[in-house]
C-alpha cells in the first residue's frame, strides 16, 4: 500500500508527459521550417548499436550537405529501437507523432519486418538502408521452401543488396573462380541477416555443386568463442571459409583461426565490411580476404573521399556500408524529389504515392554503386562486387 | 584423440574464464547475499580501462592491468555505497533488482563514453604457443595464464577468507549478520571490502577475458555475467573451489556440446545440464547442504 | 479479526478491478476521441500483455515466494503457440480466433510449466531462480531450431534444419530463428483489457481460497506448512501452472499485437524486466505490478524520454534505481504511512 502514492504519482505524470505533449518535436537536424521530416529507426543502444550509430551518423551528413545546398531542405530525425521489433513500433510510432513524412526505415532485419508492415498499413514511404532480409519487402520466395510467407509491401524499398542475392553471387563467385574445393561456413543462427544469406547460399551452392564440408553457428550468447567451429573446419580440411556474418564476429574469428595456427581463404559478403578500421584488429589477418561489398572507404573517387572525411571529422572513425547506404538513401529521395513540389505540408500518403513513381523509374548514382534502379519488388539494382584485401584495401576482383 | 584434446584444451581456456568471474560473483553472494548482476559490467569497464591506457596512452599492459584493477575498486565502492548500502535492510530482491538498474546504467555509460564500435584487445602475450604432437597441437600463453591466474586467485581467496582477520570477519558476516555485529565486526564496512575485493577480481576477469576472446564492446559483459552466475550456482553458489569448478566444467561442457552434439544447441544443453545436476545435488556440486531449522 | 481483514482485502479487489474498468474506459474512450498519440495507442495492448506477465509472475514471486528468472519463456512458449494457432485455426471472426488462440498458448505454457515445475520445485531459492533462468535459455534455443509450415494438407514441423517442402502453396508460420512474420494483428485493447480482469480474478479467487492459504503458508514457513500436513509439491506446483499459463496468454495477445516475433525477445532480459515491475510493485501486490508494469513500459516511450535522446537509457538506468531507493528507504516508508494512516486509521494491507 506504502509505494501507492509514489507509483502512481509517476504513472500519472508518465503518461501525461506522453499523451499530450502536442507538437514541439526534437529539432536535433537542425532544419529551417518547412523542410520535409525524415525519420529514422535503427539500434542506437544494446548489442546491435554499433550498425544503428553509424546509419544515423551517415544519414545526418547527407542532411547536413542537402541543407547547406539550399532549395530542398531535410530535417532528420532517428529513434532508438535497441534491435527489438516491439521497440521499432514504438520509436515508428514515435516519429509519426512527430509528424515525420518520409521513413527511412529500420537499420536492422527483424525491426525491419515490423516497421515495414507498420508503414505499409499507414502508406508512409520506405527506404532502408540495411534492412536486407525479403521479408522487409515482402513478395520473394523462400529459397528453402519455394513459398512466399510475406506479401509484397508497395511502399517498401532497399538500398542494401537483398540478403539471397547475395547468398546466390556468393556462391556463383566461389564456383566461377575456383576459390575452394572444400567450403566451410559459419553463420549466426539467431540473426535474420546471416541466416538469410547462409538458406541462399546454401540452395544455390547445392545447384553448382559446391562442396560444402562444414556448416556451424554461432548465437548472441555465444559469440565469443569460435574455437568449436574452426577445429570443424580445419578438421574437414575446409580451405575457404564463407562468413555470412557481420564484421564484429567476423574479427574475432579471423583472431582465433590465426592463433590456432588455420590459414583457409575467408569470404565474406557486404557484412565483412568495416573490418579493417575496427580499432585494434591486426589488418595483416585479413589479407586476401573475399568480400562483396558496395561500398570502400578506399575507394578513390570525389564522393567517397568527402563523405569518409566529414564522416572521420564528426564522429571520429571511418564509415562502413551502413553509415554510407545511409547516406545514399537520403540522397535518393532528395534526388527524387527535388524537382517535385513537396513541402511540410505535403502528406505523408502522397510523398509515398509521388516516391514510389520515382523509385520506379529513376536511376540513381551513390557511393554505394551507380546507375542504380529499382523495380517495384523494393529490391535494389546493384550486383554485388567482389573485392579482395591487399595490404589493408580493398581491391576489385575483376 | 588430439580433437579431443584440443577441444579440452579450449574448453578448459574458456571456464577458466568463466571462473575468475564466477569467483567474484560468489565472493560477493557469499557475504553480502546478494546477486550482483552489475558484476559481468564492471569486467566490461575493467577491459576498456586497460584496452584505453594500453593503446592510447601507451602505457605498459602491466599498468594498465593496475590502473584497471584500481578503477574497478573505486567503481565497486561508489556503487556499492550509492546504490546497494542504502538498502541494506530491504529485501534481497530490492538489491538485485538495482544490480540490474546499475548493470544497465554501466552498459549505457560506457556506450557514451566509449561509443558501440568494438574494439580488438591488445594481445598482451606475444609469445608463441606451446606446440605439442609436432604443432597438431597449440596451447596459447593467454591460455595458460589464464589457468594459472584463476587457481592462484582461488587459494588466494581460500586463504584471505579463512586465514586472515578480514577474512575471518566476512566468514562471520556471512553465517550471521546480527552476530557478527554484537561481536564487534563493522558489518557495513566488511561488505563494503566484500564489493570492493569482487570488483578489483572483476578487473582482473575482464583483462584476461578479453586477452582470451578480444572483442571489446559494451555489451561484453553481459552473457560471459550470466554463464559466469550459473558456473558459480553450478559448482555451489558462495563456496570458492566451487566456482573454479563450475566455471571450467561449464566451459568443458560448452565446447563438447557444440563440437560433439550440435553448435545451434550447445546453449540448451549446457543448461538442461545444469540442470540435472542441480536436480541431483540441490546445492550444486560443492555448495554446503545446509540443514534446515525450524 | 479475521471478518475485518477480509473484507478489507475485498476492499481492495473491487478498488483494483475498479481501477482497471476506469483506466480501460478512460483510454477506450481516449483512443476513440483521437486524443492519444501513435506512440501511446500502439503500446496499448504490449501494456496489457506486460501487466499480465507481472501478475502471473507475482503469483510466482510474491504469493508463491520462489524467485523465477525465466518467466519470460512461458510468455515464448505462449507467443509461439498463439501465433501459429492463429494462422492455422479456420475460424473467421478474429476475436474468437484469439480467444482460440489465447486458450491453446496458455495450454501449451501449462504443459510447459508442468514440464519444468515437477522435477525443479523441489529446489529451493536461488537454485530454483537459476533452473527457471536455465530453462529459459533452454525454451529460446528450442524455438530458435523450430520450423513450422502448412499448405493444404496441413502443418509441417522439422527441427534443426528447414526440411520442409510444400506440395501445394503452402507457407511458413515458424521459420526458426526469424520466428513469425506476417503476423495478422487481431489482438486488441479489448482483448487486453478482457484478459488482465480475467486474470485478476483467477488471482484474487486463488489467494482468498483453501489452496491460496496452503501456497500463502507455504511462502511464509514451508517447514511449519508441512508439519501440518499440506502437500508442498502439490500447491507449489499448481501456483506455478497457473502463472504459467496466464503467461502463455499474455504470450499470446503480445505476439498477436506485433508484426514480428522471433525468439530472442523472450530471453533472459525479458524475464528480468517483468521481475522488476514485480518488484517495484510490490511482492504480493497486485495493483502494485499493474501499476508498476505500465509505468516502467510507457517511460522510455514519453516524449521527455526520447528527448534526451543518447542518454535516454541511461536516465532510464539512474530513475530505476532511485525508485528502488526511494520506495525502499524508511524515512520515505514512514512518512507514507503516516499519511495513509492518517486517513485510513491503519494502511499498508497486503504486505
Amino acid at each position: 500500500m506504502k509505494k501507492f502514492l509514489a507509483l502512481a504519482l509517476a504513472l500519472v505524470m508518465t503518461l501525461a508527459l506522453a499523451a499530450c505533449g502536442g507538437g514541439d518535436g526534437q529539432k536535433d537536424g537542425g532544419a529551417a521550417s518547412g523542410a520535409i521530416k525524415i525519420g529514422g529507426v535503427g539500434p542506437l543502444t544494446g548489442d546491435a548499436a554499433i550498425y544503428g550509430n553509424a546509419a544515423k551518423g551517415g544519414a545526418e551528413i547527407a542532411v547536413e550537405e542537402i541543407n547547406a545546398l539550399g532549395g530542398l531542405q531535410f530535417d532528420l530525425h532517428y529513434e532508438d529501437d535497441a534491435n527489438d521489433p516491439e521497440k521499432s513500433v514504438n520509436a515508428y510510432n514515435t516519429l509519426k507523432d512527430w509528424g515525420m513524412q518520409v521513413f527511412l526505415g529500420s537499420v536492422t532485419s527483424t525491426p525491419g519486418v515490423a516497421t515495414a508492415a507498420e508503414s505499409n498499413a499507414d502508406h508512409m514511404f520506405y527506404l532502408t538502408p540495411s534492412a536486407s532480409s525479403t521479408d522487409v519487402i515482402g513478395g520473394v520466395a523462400n529459397p528453402l521452401t519455394g513459398s512466399v510467407d510475406t506479401p509484397r509491401r508497395d511502399n517498401v524499398f532497399q538500398m542494401c543488396f537483398v540478403d539471397p542475392n547475395q547468398g546466390s553471387a556468393s556462391a556463383q563467385y566461389i564456383k566461377d573462380n575456383n576459390l575452394g574445393s572444400a567450403i566451410a561456413v559459419i553463420y549466426k543462427n539467431d540473426d535474420v541477416y546471416s541466416t538469410g544469406i547462409y538458406n541462399s547460399f546454401v540452395a544455390k551452392a547445392g545447384e553448382l555443386g559446391l562442396n560444402i564440408v562444414s556448416t556451424t553457428t554461432f548465437t548472441t550468447d555465444s559469440k565469443t568463442d569460435f574455437s568449436v567451429q574452426l577445429n570443424d573446419a580445419k578438421n574437414s580440411s575446409a580451405d575457404l571459409i564463407y562468413l555470412p556474418t557481420y564484421y564484429d564476429a567476423n574479427a574475432l574469428i579471423l583472431t582465433q583461426a590465426n592463433a590456432m595456427g588455420y590459414a583457409p581463404k575467408y569470404f565474406g559478403v557486404d557484412g565483412m565490411d568495416g573490418i579493417l578500421s575496427v580499432k585494434g584488429f591486426d589488418t595483416s589477418l585479413a589479407e586476401g580476404v573475399m568480400l562483396l561489398t558496395p561500398f570502400n572507404a578506399d575507394a578513390g573517387d570525389e564522393a567517397t573521399k568527402s563523405f569518409v572525411a566529414k564522416y572521420q571529422e564528426k564522429f571520429g572513425e571511418v564509415p562502413n556500408q551502413f553509415a554510407a547506404d545511409a547516406y545514399d538513401c537520403v540522397y535518393a529521395i532528395y534526388n527524387a524529389l527535388k524537382d517535385e513540389d513537396v513541402t511540410s505540408g505535403t502528406s505523408a500518403g502522397d510523398l509515398c504515392g509521388i516516391l514510389i513513381g520515382k523509385f520506379t523509374s529513376m536511376t540513381f548514382d551513390g557511393l554505394t554503386g551507380e546507375g542504380m534502379t529499382w523495380a517495384d519488388t523494393g529490391a535494389v539494382s546493384k550486383t554485388p562486387k567482389g573485392m579482395y584485401i591487399e595490404n589493408g584495401a580493398y581491391v576489385g576482383m575483376d | 584423440m588430439l580433437i579431443f584434446l584440443n577441444h579440452l584444451i579450449n574448453g578448459i581456456s574458456l571456464g577458466s574464464v568463466y571462473a575468475i568471474i564466477a569467483l567474484g560473483y560468489t565472493m560477493v553472494y557469499g557475504i553480502a547475499k546478494m546477486l550482483n548482476f552489475a558484476h559481468g559490467d564492471v569486467i566490461m569497464v575493467g577491459a576498456y580501462i586497460c584496452f584505453f591506457s594500453v593503446s592510447s596512452f601507451n602505457l605498459p599492459p602491466a599498468v594498465g592491468v593496475v590502473l584497471a584493477v584500481l578503477a574497478c575498486t573505486a567503481l565497486g565502492i561508489v556503487i556499492e555505497r550509492l546504490a546497494y548500502k542504502p538498502l541494506r535492510q530491504a529485501t534481497s530482491l530490492a538489491v538485485l533488482i538495482t544490480a540490474i538498474g546499475v548493470s544497465y546504467f554501466l552498459q549505457n555509460g560506457a556506450q557514451l563514453l566509449w561509443t558501440s564500435n568494438i574494439k580488438m584487445f591488445p594481445s598482451f602475450f606475444s609469445a608463441s604457443p606451446i606446440e605439442l604432437f609436432g604443432g597438431e597441437l597449440k596451447i596459447t600463453i593467454a591460455a595458460i595464464v589464464t589457468v594459472a591466474a584463476c587457481v592462484v586467485i582461488m587459494l588466494g581467496l581460500t586463504w584471505f577468507t579463512g586465514k586472515t582477520r578480514m577474512g575471518k570477519a566476512m566468514r562471520a558476516c556471512s553465517e550471521d549478520k546480527a552476530a557478527a555485529q554484537l561481536m564487534g565486526i563493522n558489518v557495513n564496512a566488511t561488505i563494503s571490502m566484500t564489493f570492493a575485493i569482487g570488483s578489483a577480481l572483476a578487473a582482473i576477469a575482464g583483462v584476461l577475458f578479453c586477452s582470451v576472446y578480444p572483442t571489446l564492446t559494451p555489451t561484453t559483459g553481459s552473457m560471459p555475467g550470466i554463464k559466469a552466475f550459473t558456473a558459480a550456482v553450478f559448482g555451489g553458489i558462495g563456496s570458492i573451489p566451487g566456482a573454479l569448478l563450475g566455471g571450467v566444467l561449464l566451459g568443458v561442457i560448452e565446447i563438447f556440446a557444440s563440437a560433439y552434439i550440435s553448435t545451434q544447441m550447445s546453449n540448451a544443453i549446457v543448461f538442461a545440464v545444469l540442470i540435472v545436476v542441480l536436480l541431483v545435488r540441490p546445492s550444486g556440486l560443492l555448495g554446503k547442504q545446509v540443514r534446515e531449522k525450524v | 479479526m479475521k471478518k475485518i481483514r477480509l473484507s478489507k482485502t475485498n476492499r481492495i479487489n473491487f478498488a483494483t478491478f475498479g481501477a482497471v474498468i476506469l483506466a480501460y474506459a478512460v483510454f477506450q474512450f481516449m483512443s476513440g476521441a483521437g486524443m492519444l498519440s501513435s506512440t501511446i495507442r500502439g503500446q496499448l495492448v504490449p501494456i496489457c500483455a506486460y501487466v499480465t506477465m507481472a501478475l502471473s509472475l507475482n503469483l510466482t514471486v510474491g504469493v508463491l515466494g520462489e524467485l523465477s528468472l525465466g518467466h519470460a519463456g512461458f510468455m515464448s512458449v505462449g507467443a509461439f503457440a498463439g501465433a501459429v494457432a492463429a494462422a492455422a485455426l479456420p475460424i473467421d471472426s478474429d476475436p474468437l480466433r484469439l480467444a482460440a488462440s489465447m486458450v491453446i498458448a496458455a495450454l501449451a505454457a501449462a504443459a510447459a510449466g508442468t514440464l519444468v515445475g515437477i522435477p525443479v520445485l523441489r529446489l529451493n531459492g536461488d537454485y530454483l531462480a537459476i533452473v527457471t533462468l536455465a530453462f529459459g535459455q533452454i525454451i529460446k534455443s528450442m524455438i530458435e531450431n523450430l520450423y513450422i509450415g502448412m499448405d493444404a494438407r496441413g502443418l509441417h514441423f522439422s527441427f534443426l534444419e528447414n526440411r520442409i517442402i510444400f506440395r501445394d502453396g503452402g507457407r511458413m508460420l515458424l521459420n526458426g530463428a526469424m520466428g513469425v512474420n506476417g503476423i495478422a494483428k487481431i489482438s486488441s485493447f479489448t482483448a487486453g483489457f478482457v484478459l488482465v480482469m480475467l486474470v485478476l480474478a483467477v488471482i484474487f479467487n486463488l489467494v482468498d481460497s483453501r489452496a491460496g492459504r496452503a501456497i500463502m503458508a507455504l511462502r511464509d514457513n514451508r517447514i511449519a506448512a508441512e508439519s501440518v500436513g499440506i502437500p508442498v509439491t502439490k500447491y507449489k506446483l499448481m501456483a506455478f501452472v497457473i502463472s504459467a499459463a496466464m503467461a502463455g496468454a499474455a504470450g499470446a495477445l503480445f505476439a498477436l499485437g506485433q508484426n514480428t516475433i522471433t525468439a530472442n525477445k523472450f530471453d533472459f532480459n525479458t524475464s528480468i524486466l517483468i521481475l522488476v515491475f514485480v518488484v517495484l510493485g510490490g511482492q504480493g501486490n497486485m495493483w502494485g505490478s499493474i501499476l508498476a508494469a505500465t509505468f516502467l513500459t510507457v517511460l522510455p516511450e514519453t516524449r521527455a524520454m526520447r528527448g534526451l535522446a543518447d542518454y535516454r537509457m541511461l536516465v532510464y538506468a539512474v530513475v530505476l534505481i532511485l525508485v528502488m531507493l526511494a520506495t525502499n528507504n524508511p524515512t520515505i516508508q514512514d512518512f507514507i504511512n503516516t499519511r495513509f494512516r492518517r486517513k485510513k486509521k491503519k494502511g499498508g494491507a497486503a504486505k
